[in-house]
């Protein structure tokens, strides 16, 4: 053996890398088999942070394939309705940068929910097949009202009625819903200046 | 005997620090040790590969390439055993925790070219190492790359939710305590 | 003598309690108006039981309970009902709330009151029931419903019932001055609280800033001779000793754990206040009408405790105490530490109003404009929940909400001891109260995103159930229809329709031209 060796070294040297490729070789195809995984569970999370408004502003069908759409790798900022909360979240789960909300998919607004003027509802039952989380509660030619605890705020539910009977209201307001906003950088005391203070 | 170990281990993680003081492994050190929580993951990965790939990288040099004098294919063999080592470490990780894997990203691949793991194993063979050194360096500079990260990441968290002037933000900030951190570690000169 | 432990941190602002004159109650009269808010407790609103025209005694209930966690509302005087609408209430925000407005009629009528002569007789629970129809919620400040704190929760003993006498807070003497002028009510009520919830023993915590009430409420303790385990202590004055938890640890050495209530040790803490209410809800059966007010600061030239009723305007009472507003007047609801400022002074007097403070621009100037925290650290030395102010400061300004709740910030009593020491004068109390709310509201749109998630895959579910029923059904109606084709003669059922339509039509065209 040895005498081959030393006439071949060429040989010797590539035997013994082939005979180590081939052992690893075997471990590595024994390790994919051993600790295949399914699934993709990180989407999973990723729709745990989403707010679930089902509203498709983000240009997806829903939140899910948004989710499935950032674990293949799309941006995070996407989504107007989380805000700019979510994308902070987003990002501390994925480890990547916070950017701003893209403008293109529209404007954080305040969160709101539906609410129908009875007076003017004609019972068509539009509104009910288009809400994505059945909050709205009626029948066909019977009063439509809607559940606004369940209510997720998407306007899906605005344009297919006939008789524009949907307005959007503010879900968080009034004294019950006030808390101490987080003191500007200096502290509140030079805040005389009508441009430098921010919205409570 | 006992202590022989010991102070090889104390020399591997504190005295010659792989990353502080040989400057060793830089690119993990500074790419995943923003959070604290992905640097112990990180580390663990480390620890793992540069243990195992330490004892595989002797065995395959005193075992198959010395015997057939063809020491000087060390390099290119002591890479492919990382490149497994490494390969395997990935598949347990995904399996595992897959935030974790999607987390440390492309950096898990990257411990391949992790010079402190390729480092670790030269330097056994350029000590003559026994195995049961090897073994112990090994684990002595994962250990030390662990510790620095980690404290590393800490100091990071901090940073990130610090004032720091924006110039500084970011990396920069994290070079200068990056450089602060090693100064400090010279610190250990001379106590092995 | 019981030995008293000492609490991390403190800090000792200048008291100011001779100012207003402690020991002396004051009567405020009757004001022209009395605005009642509907909310004036943690939980809850009431509603109203009442209608506008109606007319109302001294006594009666006027907005009811509602649920769990919430106290009525009574009249204080006799009169009528104005209105019922939103009106400027007394709330950091400066917004309005629910109010039911009363013109007192200036005869201060009230209804027959029923009384108990020996609360011991009694079942504890009817007991909590009277204290509920009287309206009593803690008048120390907080506020929370008192039927509902010493409600006998399961597998919870008590063994101990603390008086919070501290008053730590500068300026506001409304307790020293009950407990100087009212000792004997003090007692009886605690005995009757201390009866409901099951407590061996009382502890009538008073700080050594207080020598006049402290032996008030010891000759009142001695002359009611319950025998051991009545104990009144007294302990170095500090800022914020007062607080429940940490007046707990000071006077039992028991902490009472994170997240925690000072049931989970086996105690309850009331103020004297409250004790003198519920005594006079149960022994006179008198509801929850008035309260030592302390009108206080140096823009006031008569400041003074006043017995007031609630309801009465703010206005009212700055007349009574001769107000002169300085320039950038302001008037503040509760103490200097933790108190806020008022909106305007058309804001009523409620249950939890302990102290209006007038003071002049010297006397608590506006703070400086906040600079960089330079970490000294200081505010965690003077932290008495034992946080780190300065972590949840750089916390709270990233947002970083796990950080904060790691760090415990739901254990912060807002005392403010941190923003007062801090050389940098960072209003941290409002970082962190800002945090606070924002946490609970992220926790709140996780739960309706997490039901929202879970109405729309129920939606999901029933619209494809739906759809594959539908297909199902014509899937059916199609093999029912191709096996009648088939059992028929042969015979195509299209064509057979088609021709039959043919006829039809050929009949009704002919039908028509013989028209």
């Amino acid at each position: 053996m040895t005498e081959l060796v030393y006439q071949y070294p060429l040989i010797a040297a590539l035997t013994a890398l082939l005979a180590l490729g081939l052992i690893f070789g075997a471990l590595l195809g024994f390790a994919s088999v051993r600790f295949r995984t399914e699934g993709n569970p990180l989407a999973d999370q990723i729709n745990e942070l989403l707010p679930q408004t089902q509203c498709g502003q983000c240009g997806y069908p829903g939140c899910r394939p948004y989710a499935q759409a950032i674990a293949d790798g799309d941006a995070i900022n996407k989504c107007p309705p989380g805000g700019q909360e979510t994308i902070d979240s987003l990002a501390d789960l994925l480890d990547v940068e916070a950017e701003p909300l893209d403008a293109e998919h529209g404007a954080e607004k305040e969160p709101r929910v539906a609410f129908i003027r009875e007076d003017e509802c004609i019972g068509c039952t539009k509104c009910i097949q288009a809400c994505p989380v059945d909050a709205i509660l009626g029948a066909a030619k019977h009063m439509h009202t809607v559940i606004a605890d369940e209510c997720t705020g998407c306007d899906l539910c605005i344009e297919p009625c006939p008789v524009d009977c949907i307005d959007m209201v503010a879900r968080r307001s009034g004294i019950s819903h006030w808390h101490w906003p987080m003191p500007t950088a200096s502290g509140g005391a030079l805040d005389i200046i009508a441009s430098d203070q921010e919205a409570a | 005997m006992l202590a022989d170990y010991a102070l090889l281990l104390v020399g591997a993680v504190l005295v010659n620090n792989f990353v502080l003081v040989q400057f060793l492994g830089l690119c993990p050190f500074m790419g995943v040790s923003n959070k604290l929580e992905t640097a112990m993951g990180m580390s663990a990965a480390t620890t793992f590969v540069l243990t195992l790939a330490s004892v595989c990288s002797y065995l395959t040099y005193n075992y198959l390439l010395v015997p057939l004098e063809l020491a000087y294919l060390r390099t290119i063999s002591f890479i492919l055993v990382i490149a497994v080592v490494v390969q395997f470490t990935e598949m347990v990780v995904r399996k595992s925790s897959p935030l974790l894997h999607r987390v440390l990203g492309v950096y898990l691949p990257l411990i391949t070219t992790n010079c402190a793991v390729l480092g670790v194993a030269l330097l056994n063979i350029n000590k003559s190492h026994s195995f049961t050194q090897s073994l112990f360096y090994g684990f002595g500079a994962a250990v030390g790359f662990s510790l620095v990260l980690v404290l590393f990441a800490a100091m990071r968290e901090r940073l990130t939710v610090a004032d720091v002037p924006e110039p500084f933000q970011g990396a920069a900030i994290g070079m200068v305590t990056a450089g602060l951190a090693s100064l400090a570690f010279m610190g250990f000169a001379g106590l092995v | 003598m019981k030995f008293i432990h000492n609490i991390h941190g403190g800090i000792h602002p200048p008291e100011e309690k001779a100012l207003s004159r402690p020991g002396t109650v004051l009567d405020a009269g009757l004001p022209n108006t009395l605005i009642l808010p509907l909310s004036q407790h943690i939980g809850a609103p009431a509603e109203p039981v009442v209608a506008v025209g109606d007319t109302v005694l001294g006594g009666q209930l006027v907005a009811q309970a509602t649920g769990n966690v919430s106290a009525g509302v009574h009249a204080p005087t006799s009169g009528t009902i104005t209105d019922i609408l939103m009106h400027a209430v007394p709330h950091p925000s400066g917004l309005d709330n629910h109010c039911i407005v009363i013109t007192p009629d200036g005869q201060d009528r009230w209804q027959t009151l029923v009384g108990i002569s020996d609360f011991r007789e009694i079942e504890p629970s009817a007991l909590v029931d009277s204290i509920h129809a009287a309206g009593i919620a803690g008048l120390g400040g907080a506020g929370f419903p008192t039927a509902t704190k010493v409600l006998a929760r399961a597998g919870i003993a008590i063994d101990t019932l603390l008086i919070n006498g501290t008053e730590c807070e500068p300026y506001i003497t409304a307790d020293d001055t009950l407990m100087q002028t009212n000792a004997r009510a003090v007692v009886e009520g605690a005995e009757i609280l201390a009866y409901i919830v099951g407590a061996q023993t009382i502890l009538y915590g008073v700080e050594d800033n207080k020598p006049a009430a402290l032996n008030a409420m010891q000759q009142a303790v001695t002359a009611l001779g319950n025998g051991e385990h009545r104990e009144v202590l007294t302990f170095p004055t500090k800022y914020p000793s007062g607080g429940e938890k940490q007046l707990i640890e000071i006077l039992t050495g028991k902490q009472v754990p994170s997240g925690g209530l000072p049931a989970d040790v086996g105690i309850v803490c009331q103020n004297p206040g409250t004790a003198v209410a519920v005594r006079d809800a149960i022994i006179d059966g008198k509801p929850l009408t008035d309260r030592i007010v302390t009108l206080t600061g140096r823009a006031l030239s008569q400041p003074g405790n006043y017995r007031v009723r609630l309801g009465t305007p703010v206005s009212h009472l700055l007349e009574q105490a001769n107000f002169n507003p300085g320039k950038k007047q302001r008037l503040i609801h509760g103490g200097p530490m933790m108190g806020f400022a008022l909106a305007s002074t058309s804001v009523p007097i409620i249950k939890t109003t302990n102290c209006i403070l007038a003071p002049t621009a010297e006397e608590l100037p506006e703070p400086p404009p906040a600079q960089a925290c330079i970490r000294c650290g200081l505010c965690a030395e003077a932290c008495p929940a034992s946080l780190l102010p300065q972590q949840l400061y750089w916390y709270a300004r990233a947002k970083d909400q796990e950080q904060l709740e790691k760090h415990h910030i739901f254990d912060c009593i807002e005392c403010g001891a941190c923003s007062w020491v801090c050389p940098s004068h960072i209003p941290l109390v409002q970082y962190y109260r800002a945090a606070k709310a924002n946490i609970h509201e992220t926790r709140q749109e996780r739960q309706r995103s997490d039901r929202s998630k879970a109405r729309f895959e129920a939606r999901q579910a029933r619209v494809e159930r739906e759809a594959a029923e539908r297909e199902a059904k014509r899937a059916a109606r199609k093999a029912a229809a191709q096996q009648k084709a088939a059992t028929a003669d042969g015979e195509d059922p299209v064509q057979a329709a088609i021709a039959r339509a043919k006829a039809k039509k050929a009949q009704a065209t002919l039908n028509g031209e013989s028209d």
